[in-house]
This record gives structure tokens, C-alpha cells and sequence, in this order.
């Protein structure tokens, strides 16, 4: 069974880029366009092993977000990546004291996702 | 070349730009709307990462300075004013004509590049935080030289190691982390607890682990450091040199490893003068990263919401249907002259599924004419900025739903007459004041369903069409007598006459002369008409009448004569029977009464000039448009069937009453009845009818 990776982002080319450089790699993508959609098809779906989401987001941002996920008994465990940005030094901290796994810096090259998720999704 | 995901990006941030406009236009009128500032924030946010994934630098680092302004407003530092909005449109521009360039395949040149550096300039004297340059995006993890590990002398390394307590909750476990450290040469652990109290050691959520670790490796320090790059900041963590000489096999390291478990504060001092004393020294040892096991199997199924279709992959889709919706009347037709019950079975059922096919697949093209509307805000705002006007668009009916391609070719005509009515139609602030309305006036854009068509309006309170004028420039042009007198409808239909205008001087925004004629003709050429509509002093209303769809319809199939006829079945209330003392009476007398009410009706035999025998009995379809009803005698009706519109070219254009034809499923073909130009040519008749008899009621008078 591939593993399940979920991309939660609002930016289409950013999600597109995540999506085909994971399934690329053997990973199944599940995708969202933002927090409240993510958590809808949290609610729905079978568990995901790994979540790989943006911070800046309307509806339910990405912080909000990574709280929420681990607050779910299924996902409390499981490895959260953010996507920032150079100058997202304050939100990063939050998204760490969130429950994030990691980072990635934006921008990446599809080799720095891989080794990323490939450290986390152990 | 542009890959997928520039493509990607390229159409995300054409959306994005279209979001940014409109909530920066709305923000003009409502400066303290946070969630306004965060829209056009997060819009900037997204343009710049995604610009940045797909390696546009230079749109990335112009957007990440406005990006930066905004976070200010955000914050409260900054705050939003006309000329921020006035910038950040202009600066929306330029990235949305650096995206075009990109998409084009092109570069931008010094021109361009300054044009940036202007606006840049610019937005600094107003957000001083903000570079002119724009920062360069550096790129996050840097790629290192690869060293590889033959070249390298193994160095062992003692690392020590205790997680943050929190470290599974943020999905992390730290043997993996060690597994990693593993990997890179050879490595033995000792695992220590830290002093925790028992309540604390039961919550099973938290880590009291403290890791001792001996590394021997080639690869630098860095690279181990950065195994805990996630966790690094948050845990206790040094990576100390032991011994960098010949390199320590492992089975050296039984001295080293009991005095680490002996305690886990043995200082490193101590492990140094260990190795000192022993003194051993050991072959290198070839240490090989372990290979991650690549994994290349396809992922099953992959949850996607929506997807991007090329629009001419639609319109081949939609065609088909079409297609398919002819094949199948075929299919009904043969059925029914075979009667053969299993065959009529099949024939019913592919009718019901094609029926329900075509219309999924003209609900895909049908787009919220919103989309279009949005983009006036911004014409409204500029225009009328240089003209020193004031007017506001108030748009109503967004989510009303058309047909892709009506929606495209809508855009140009509408833009048009937008121009001219903040050009023409509204007056200056002052004069409208002296006429006793507000300085501000208002142009109102609406769009709305009517039947099988949708009606998009716009009207102004401005000071109307000036019908002298209009008469004046009508008798200048040769198009009235000079001694005649039109009617109002006449005279507003010149206004759409080619070459019209009656603009005083020609303005940057219209006047020019090519205008109405041009609209007109994309409406036309839409199948569409156009109504004006007039109150002098205040304001006028032009309004097109829009096709619902362009492909196909349902249609009621009726017979006249030896020729058959359809009529949109959307426009169609009822049938009923002629009864026959009206059918013998001819001209004057197309009046039917339906349960009481009086309809008038057109017999279509005589409008269209047909001859042959009449049936025994005449039918009428009574049709209803915009609540007025209107019937259509024929000699026999024949049902409901879906037809594709096919056009009948340009030498048909001009037949009034037509809108086209469809082939049936004999293959006969069919023309579609185009009801409102029959019902108005009706109308026309009837009044001359009246204006005949009071003139000769008069005349009789006055011969009295």
C-alpha cells in the first residue's frame, strides 16, 4: 500500500508541484485547498500518514489547522510538514509549538520535498 | 518552453489577480475591512510562492515588497489610503503583465523592469519598509557540495541527544532520527531516562529520552546536525569531535560505551583520554550511506475536486452531443417505424440518458457571468478618476449563468457601453448637482434570466440620450427626411446605425464614432438583440437580450404547410385547438380567447407567405415572453424533441423570424423559430392597421 500523503494548500501551482513530485515518488496525494477543507476530508477519509501543508490560508489557516489534526486521536502522531516562506520566521515557531514536524522553505526543489518527506515519513 | 506547472501557475495567478482587483476595489470603499486586507494579502502571499516554486524569480521578489506592505497593514503600521490602493493597482498590473510576458514565453526587457522599479520607488515613500529593488528570494536549503564519502577520512563523533518532550506529538520520533544517524557511518547508542516523576513517565505522549550516541563518519558535521534540523532549536544537542586520526572501528568503542553508561554526564574529556590511553587505532572503515529503497509504484487513485479542461476540449465534447442528440432522433425514428417493442424500449432509454448527457455537458460550459462583471469596477474607477466624474457600479445578478462562449464574445461590447456611459451618459459632479440628483451617479449592471434568454442591462442616471441631437445627426447623415417625425423608438434605433455619435468631442474614452454599430454586430452575431430605452434627463437603460445557449434547445415541433418548424419549447405555455370562425376569418381578427383571455396571434402561414390546402383544423401555440403572450397558428403539431441549433450562414443573417435550423432524425431539416422579431413585426402591422383606420375614420369625419 503507498502511503498516504496529504497537501493542503490554497495556491493550485504549489499543490499541483507537491502532488506530481509525491506521486512520482510512490506516494497516494490526497488534496485540499485549505484548513476547513482539509479537515472535512480528514473527517471522511481512512487515515493519512503524513500531512504536508501551507500556513497562509482562508477559512482555516494552516496553524489552526495542525492543532486541530492533533487533537484527532487518528492523527495525533502523525508527521506534519509546513510550507513558509523566508519571512514566515514568527508563524514558523507557532506551527512548531502547533504540533509541525518540520518545514520546508519555499521555495523547494522537488529532490528537497522528497528527502524531506522521506525524513519525516520514516 | 513552459512546463505544467508554469502553465499551472501562469492561470492560478491570472484568477489570483482578477481576486486581488476586486478586493482592492473593495477596499477602497471600506479601508477598515481586515478580512479585505487579508484577501489581498494572502492573494500577494500565494502569487509570490507559487512564483517562486516555479522559478520566476523576478515576479516573486516584486510581489514579495507588496506583499510586505500589505503585512503592515495587516498588522495596524501601515494604513490603507487611495494612493496604497492606487499603487497596489498599478503594481497588480505590472505583475499581471509580467505574468502575460512569461506566459508568452518572454523576457521582460529594461523598459518593463524599470517600470517596476518606479512603482516600487513609489510605494516606498509610502511604506518606508519596503526595497525598491526587491529582495532576492534565497533559496531555503541551499544544495551542498556532495562529498563523497571514499574521499574522506571517518571521524568519530560523540552526540548527545535529548528530544524535546513534546516530540511525538509533533510527529516525530527520535529513533528515527537515530536510525538516520545510522546511516551515515557506524553508530552505537545509549539510551538513558531522564529524572521524571511517575505521573509524568505514565503519560505515554511524552518523550524523557536522552541519547548518547557514538558516530564514526566521513560526512561533516553539518550533515549530522542537519538530521535534527526540525528538532534542533527545541533539544538539548551537542556533536562533539572525538577523534579525528586514524579512524576507530568499532570494536574499539567497548571502553568508550561503559563509561557512557555508567552515567549519562560522562564528560567528553573523559571518553578523549579513554581513546588517548588505549591507543588503538584501526584500519578506515569504508562507510556507505545506506541507500534509500526507491520506491516506484504508481499511487492508485489520487482525490481530485476539480479539474482544468482546455476549453476547446469542451467544445468538441459539446459537439458531439450534438451530433449524438441527431443520431439518436434518428433512432426514435426508425424505432417507430419498425414498432418494434424492444427496439422502441432502447431508442426511449438512449433518449432519456442522451437527453440527460447534453445537459451535464452544457452545464459545464454555462459560467457565472460574474466573471466579467468584475472587471468594470476597475474600468468604472478609472475612467471616471480622468474624467472627474463620480460614479459607482452597482452590479446585480452575478451568479446569472450563460454559455461560455456568449460570455467571452460579451466582454468587449459591454466595455463599451460602460465607456459610454461614463462618457456620455453621466454628467460632471457639478452639473448633476444643478439638475437636483446626487453628485455621484450610477451605473447599474445586471444581468437576469427571461425565459430561454438572459437579459443583461445596463443603465445609467445620467442625462439620457438627447433624441433632438440624435434627429439632427440622423438628418446630417441622410438616414431621416428632414420634414419627417420619428418616433422615439426610431429615432433610439439610429444610435446603433454604423458611424453614429453625437459625443460633442472626442475624448480618450469614446466618441470616436465606431460604437454601437460594432456592438450591435458582436450581439448579433451572438444571435442576441439589443433594446434602448430612454428618459431624457434621466438616464437611459440599453439592454441585451441574450441566447440561453448557443448549441442546443429544446424545441416543439410544429407543421405549416409541407414545411416544419421549431419553436423553442422554453417559450411555449400551451397548445390549443383553433377554433374554426376564427380560422375563416382573416387579416384584423388574430385574436384567440383562451379561457377568457384574449391572445392575440400571427398565423404562421401568412407571415411566412405559405401557400396549400388548410387543415380542418389550425392549432395555436401560445407562447410567453417577458409575460406577454403571444400565439402561433399551425396546421398540426407534431411534439417535443431536442434539435441542434445549426446557423444558416451569413446570407440568412438578416431574415427576421429565424434563428436558425436543425436536420431531424429523417434528416429533413427544420427552421427554428426566432419568436420575438415575428410577435414585433405583429405588433408593427397591427398598429398601422390602427393608424389606417383612424386616419380614415377621421377623414370620414372630416368629409362629414
Amino acid at each position: 500500500m503507498a502511503r498516504v500523503i496529504m497537501t493542503v494548500d490554497d495556491s493550485t501551482t504549489v499543490r499541483q508541484m507537491v502532488s506530481f513530485t509525491l506521486s512520482d515518488a510512490g506516494y497516494q496525494i490526497v488534496e485540499a485547498c485549505d484548513g476547513k477543507d482539509a479537515l472535512s476530508k480528514l473527517g471522511d477519509s481512512a487515515t493519512i500518514d503524513m500531512l504536508i501543508t501551507d500556513l497562509n490560508m482562508p477559512n482555516l489557516d494552516g496553524i489552526e489547522l495542525i492543532k486541530n489534526v492533533r487533537t484527532q486521536p487518528r492523527h495525533k502522531f502523525v508527521p506534519i510538514l509546513m510550507l513558509t516562506t523566508e519571512s514566515q520566521e514568527t508563524k514558523k515557531q507557532q506551527g512548531k509549538a502547533a504540533g509541525a514536524s518540520g518545514w520546508i522553505v519555499k521555495p523547494f526543489s522537488a529532490t528537497q520535498l522528497v528527502d524531506v518527506v522521506r525524513k519525516l515519513l520514516k | 518552453m513552459m512546463d505544467r506547472n508554469q502553465h499551472t501557475f501562469t492561470e492560478e495567478a491570472k484568477e489570483l489577480l482578477t481576486d486581488l482587483e476586486e478586493a482592492l476595489l473593495a477596499i477602497e470603499h471600506d479601508p477598515q475591512n481586515m478580512d479585505l486586507v487579508g484577501r489581498i494579502f494572502r492573494a500577494m502571499h500565494t502569487i509570490k510562492g507559487s512564483s517562486a516554486m516555479v522559478g520566476y524569480d523576478a515576479i516573486a521578489s516584486f510581489t514579495h515588497e507588496i506583499e510586505t506592505a500589505f503585512d503592515l497593514v495587516r498588522e495596524g503600521i501601515v494604513k490603507v489610503s487611495p494612493e496604497l490602493i492606487t499603487l497596489t493597482l498599478e503594481s497588480r498590473d505590472h505583475i499581471a503583465g509580467f505574468v502575460n510576458l512569461v506566459a508568452d514565453g518572454g523576457t521582460a526587457d529594461e523598459a518593463f523592469i524599470s517600470k517596476g522599479t518606479t512603482i516600487l520607488r513609489r510605494l516606498q515613500t509610502l511604506v518606508p519598509k519596503v526595497s525598491e529593488s526587491g529582495v532576492s528570494s534565497k533559496s531555503s536549503a541551499e544544495i551542498k557540495p556532495e562529498v563523497s564519502a571514499g574521499d574522506q577520512k571517518p571521524i568519530l563523533y560523540r552526540i548527545h541527544f535529548k528530544p524535546p518532550e513534546n516530540i511525538f506529538l509533533r510527529g516525530m520520533d527520535p529513533l528515527n532520527l537515530i536510525e538516520e544517524l545510522a546511516a551515515m557511518g557506524e553508530m552505537e547508542q545509549i539510551d538513558h531516562i531522564d529524572k521524571v516523576t511517575a505521573n509524568e513517565r505514565q503519560d505515554g505522549d511524552l518523550c524523557h529520552s536522552i541519547y548518547d550516541i557514538l558516530l564514526s563518519t566521513a560526512k561533516p558535521a553539518e550533515e549530522i546536525r542537519d538530521v535534527f534540523i526540525f528538532v534542533e532549536e527545541d533539544s538539548e544537542l551537542r556533536i562533539e569531535k572525538l577523534y579525528d586520526e586514524t579512524p576507530l572501528g568499532r570494536d574499539k568503542w567497548q571502553p568508550l560505551l561503559e563509561a557512557m553508561r555508567a552515567s549519562k554526564d560522562t564528560p567528553t574529556s573523559s571518553l578523549r583520554a579513554l581513546i588517548n590511553e588505549t591507543q588503538v587505532h584501526q584500519e578506515r572503515v569504508k562507510t556507505d550511506a545506506a541507500a534509500n529503497p526507491a520506491v516506484s509504484h504508481h499511487p492508485d487513485q489520487k482525490a481530485i475536486q476539480s479539474i482544468k479542461v482546455p476549453s476547446e476540449r469542451l467544445d468538441k465534447l459539446v459537439n458531439l452531443v450534438g451530433e449524438l442528440v441527431t443520431v439518436q432522433a434518428r433512432l426514435t425514428q426508425s424505432a417507430t417505424n419498425l414498432s418494434d417493442p424492444g427496439l422502441t424500449q432502447i431508442a426511449e432509454e438512449v433518449e432519456s440518458l442522451v437527453s440527460e448527457l447534453r445537459d451535464n455537458a452544457m452545464s459545464i460550459r454555462m459560467i457565472p457571468i460574474g466573471t466579467t462583471f468584475a472587471r468594470f469596477q476597475r474600468l468604472v474607477r478609472d475612467l471616471s478618476l480622468e474624467l472627474g466624474k463620480e460614479i459607482q457600479l452597482v452590479t446585480e445578478g452575478e451568479n446569472t449563468e450563460l454559455d461560455k462562449t456568449v460570455i467571452e464574445r460579451l466582454g468587449d461590447p459591454l466595455v463599451h457601453m460602460i465607456r459610454n456611459s461614463i462618457d456620455h451618459g453621466i454628467e460632471t459632479p457639478d452639473k448633476r448637482e444643478a439638475a437636483g440628483k446626487p453628485r455621484m451617479g450610477t451605473i447599474r449592471l445586471s444581468a437576469a434570466h427571461s425565459g430561454t434568454n438572459v437579459n443583461v442591462s445596463i443603465s445609467d442616471d445620467g442625462r439620457g440620450f438627447d433624441l433632438e441631437a440624435i434627429r439632427l445627426q440622423g438628418v446630417m447623415r441622410g438616414s431621416i427626411e428632414p420634414d419627417a417625425h420619428p418616433t422615439e423608438q426610431e429615432l433610439l434605433a439610429l444610435i446603433l446605425a454604423p458611424g453614429f455619435s453625437t459625443a460633442e468631442k472626442v475624448t480618450s474614452v469614446s466618441g470616436r464614432g465606431v460604437g454601437m454599430d460594432v456592438v450591435r454586430r458582436s450581439i448579433e452575431e451572438l444571435g442576441g438583440r439589443i433594446e434602448v430605452s430612454n428618459k431624457q434627463g434621466q438616464g437611459s437603460t440599453i439592454t441585451l437580450k441574450l441566447p440561453l445557449t448557443l448549441a442546443i434547445i429544446e424545441g416543439l415541433l410544429v407543421k405549416v404547410s409541407s414545411d416544419l418548424f421549431v419553436l423553442p419549447l422554453a417559450s411555449i405555455k400551451e397548445c390549443v385547438e383553433l377554433p374554426p370562425p376564427n380560422a375563416r376569418r382573416g387579416n384584423g381578427g388574430q385574436l384567440i380567447n383562451v379561457r377568457g383571455e384574449i391572445i392575440p396571434y400571427v398565423r404562421m402561414r401568412d407571415y411566412f407567405r405559405m401557400t396549400g390546402e388548410l387543415p380542418s383544423i389550425e392549432y395555436v401555440v401560445i407562447s410567453e415572453i417577458e409575460g406577454k403572450r403571444c400565439g402561433f397558428a399551425v396546421d398540426a403539431i407534431l411534439g417535443d424533441q431536442q434539435v441542434v441549433i445549426k446557423s444558416l450562414g451569413r446570407t440568412y443573417k438578416d431574415v427576421k423570424g429565424i434563428s436558425g435550423a436543425t436536420v431531424l432524425g429523417d434528416g429533413t431539416v427544420a427552421l427554428i423559430i426566432d419568436i420575438p422579431p415575428i410577435i414585433a413585426a405583429a405588433e408593427r402591422e397591427r398598429e398601422q392597421l390602427v393608424r389606417f383606420d383612424t386616419l380614415t375614420t377621421n377623414e370620414i369625419k372630416n368629409n362629414n
